[in-house]
């Protein structure tokens, strides 16, 4: 089995857009939501959910009022100031935004007033879509472990597309450079990175290429919109030779992305006679030609 | 005042926000780049950087010569960052959260904690007539703790000044790590479905923290009237609309200010100011 995991560092670049595009070339193949922060390929997939799963990213401290003698130790040794004072009652609590997780407080409370428990903080799901099998997930609000989360969803779409055997696994990655997004490129063929002919799309391709090659994963690079500044898409296409990126491509910019989007459905499915459409033909041949998505990566 | 822009999806055009109301503003503000990944407020600020400090994590370093391998940090280790096996020792420094934990169960004390290089801060002026503080925060490319970075940069915060925080995208603990304590939440969205399910999620984020929020509709004109409508029903305010226009794009696309390539605009900014400190005002008041 293959994997492509569609990264841009920049946030809005059409990642989602052009993996939903993707998804309509592509045959055999399974689909992963990897943004489990603020996922929407399912707006356009439109799943079928067929399993749910909780997902227990961590553990949460909350302290037992009645146990709490009001030591302040536990205050003294977080390290994410969580433990707060409880106003007027000499006792302490703990504010969930702030808990890492750590259970340092619940392990050294003189009292053992502290209970520790496995928290749920999101769920994932395994649905079928009329392109094929579709992995994906919900982190909930303001919780972390998002990169724990991304793991465990590529985990189980790369079982399954061994299982079943399926020939590619094509992955909607997250924005940025942090946990998430390393979480979602291990053992990948290669990343795909959707860049804009805009100096924050440029500064953030930068970054994003820079991780790749930390991780030694083979990168290609498209543009979307190129036609906003030709300028600034010319001078990608020299950063992406210089970084020993292929470059597999620009799309102009055309409304039908949004048009489409907004029927829940894919360019390639709302317009598929349109320049846009015909380029992202070619992208994808391109993508599938690189030689890093020629090998078979086993789990 | 602390005002954090944000969104739920990204590209929605926080930074276009962030850095056209600083530069509308005739307030002393400061402006902090709290997007440590992606950080971009800089490349349409031109900001002059005169400071720069590293951004560390503690993290254990084990004392063999003390050690008597009996698991304690270990056991108390919920990140897997620190293992024992037989009579080796071997950390795992890109795991570790810096909860000090195991250093503090230690008992024979061999274990001291050891600085690990995550990120920068850089701290510099912003090329306005105030001469505007800036901050930012660049976490290290392959570092997984965004939080601890932005929590440095947010440490640049003065009470009694504005300060205008860009965040990142989503809604984990990043986001929330830059709009905690915040006096009101801008969310930057565009009327898409894709702008519209991350909007409501970053609302939620925001009610969770209990804090005021208003909403910017950029690229106004493409997509659907859904996003309005929902602003409606939840009662969000809609402070400013910036339609979709090639101008506007081209100009962004070099680096240049909406401000600059639409003047218009600057009045545009300054009252979404003057609504934003009437929300927190009559916050206060009740």
């Amino acid at each position: 089995m293959k994997e492509l995991v569609i990264l841009s560092g920049k946030g809005g670049t059409g990642k989602t857009s052009l993996t939903a595009a993707f998804a309509s070339l592509a045959e055999n193949m399974m689909l992963c939501d990897a943004d489990v922060d603020a996922a929407d390929l399912h707006l356009i997939m439109d799943p079928d959910i067929q399993e749910t799963h909780d997902f227990a990213g961590g553990y949460k401290a909350e302290i037992i009022p009645d146990a709490c003698t009001g030591c302040g130790q536990c205050m003294e040794l977080c390290r994410f100031d969580a433990v707060k004072p409880v106003e007027g009652a000499g006792i302490f609590c703990i504010d969930d935004l702030d808990c890492e997780g750590c259970g340092v407080c619940a392990d050294l409370c003189p009292e053992s007033a502290i209970k520790f428990e496995e928290n749920v903080c999101g769920q994932w799901f395994a649905s079928s879509t009329r392109f094929g099998e579709m992995i994906h997930a919900r982190l909930g609000i303001a919780e972390d472990n998002s990169g724990r989360l991304v793991a465990l969803v590529r985990d189980e779409a790369r079982k399954r597309v061994t299982a079943d055997h399926i020939d590619l696994l094509l992955t909607d990655g997250p924005p940025g450079i942090g946990c998430p997004v390393i979480a979602s490129i291990g053992h990948a063929n290669a990343v795909l990175i959707v860049t804009e002919p805009t100096v924050s799309g440029i500064h953030d391709m930068e970054r994003v290429a820079q991780l790749a090659a930390h991780f030694k994963m083979p990168a290609m690079v498209c543009i979307n919109k190129y036609d906003l500044n030709p300028d600034q898409a010319r001078a990608i296409e020299v950063i992406a030779k210089e970084k020993e990126m292929v470059f597999v491509g620009k799309l102009p910019f055309d409304p039908a992305f949004t048009k489409a989007m907004v029927q829940g459905k894919s360019i390639m499915e709302t317009h598929a006679d349109s320049p846009a459409a015909a380029q992202i033909k070619e992208i994808w041949n391109r993508v599938m030609e690189h030689p890093a998505m020629k090998m078979d990566r086993l789990c | 005042m602390i005002i954090s822009i944000a969104s739920g999806k990204g590209g929605t055009g926080k930074t276009t926000v962030a850095t056209n109301l600083c530069a509308s503003l005739d307030a002393d503000f400061m402006l902090l780049d709290c997007d440590v990944e992606e950080p971009n407020a800089h490349l349409f600020l031109n900001p002059t950087f005169t400071g720069k400090e590293r951004v560390n994590a503690p993290v254990p370093e084990v004392d063999l010569s003390l050690c008597t391998y009996c698991k304690k940090c270990m056991e108390i280790c919920r990140y897997g960052a620190i293992a024992v096996a037989g009579e080796t020792v071997m950390t795992f420094p890109e795991l570790c959260h810096s909860c000090g934990g195991c250093a503090v169960v230690c008992p024979e004390k061999a274990i001291t904690e050891i600085d690990r290089f995550i990120g920068t801060v850089e701290t510099g002026t912003l090329s306005l007539p105030q001469n505007p503080s800036f901050g930012r925060g660049l976490m290290d490319i392959g570092q997984v703790m965004a939080p601890p970075v932005i929590r440095q940069v947010r440490q640049l915060e003065k009470e009694k000044d504005l300060t205008i925080i860009d965040a990142p995208p989503g809604t984990s603990c990043p986001v929330i790590a830059s709009m905690k304590g915040a006096d009101f939440v801008l969310l930057v969205t565009e009327p898409t479905p894709f702008g519209l399910h991350d909007l409501t999620l970053a609302v939620e984020a925001v009610k969770l923290l209990g804090i005021p929020c208003g909403l910017v509709i950029n690229r106004a004109g493409i997509g659907n009237d859904d996003v309005k409508n929902y602003a409606q029903d939840e009662n969000i305010p809609v402070l400013l609309e910036i339609p979709f226009d090639k101008q506007i794009a081209s100009a962004y696309s070099k680096g240049e200010l909406l401000v600059q390539a639409l003047p218009a605009y600057k009045e545009k900014f300054k009252d979404l100011y003057t609504s934003i400190e009437a929300i927190v005002n009559r916050k206060g008041e009740a």
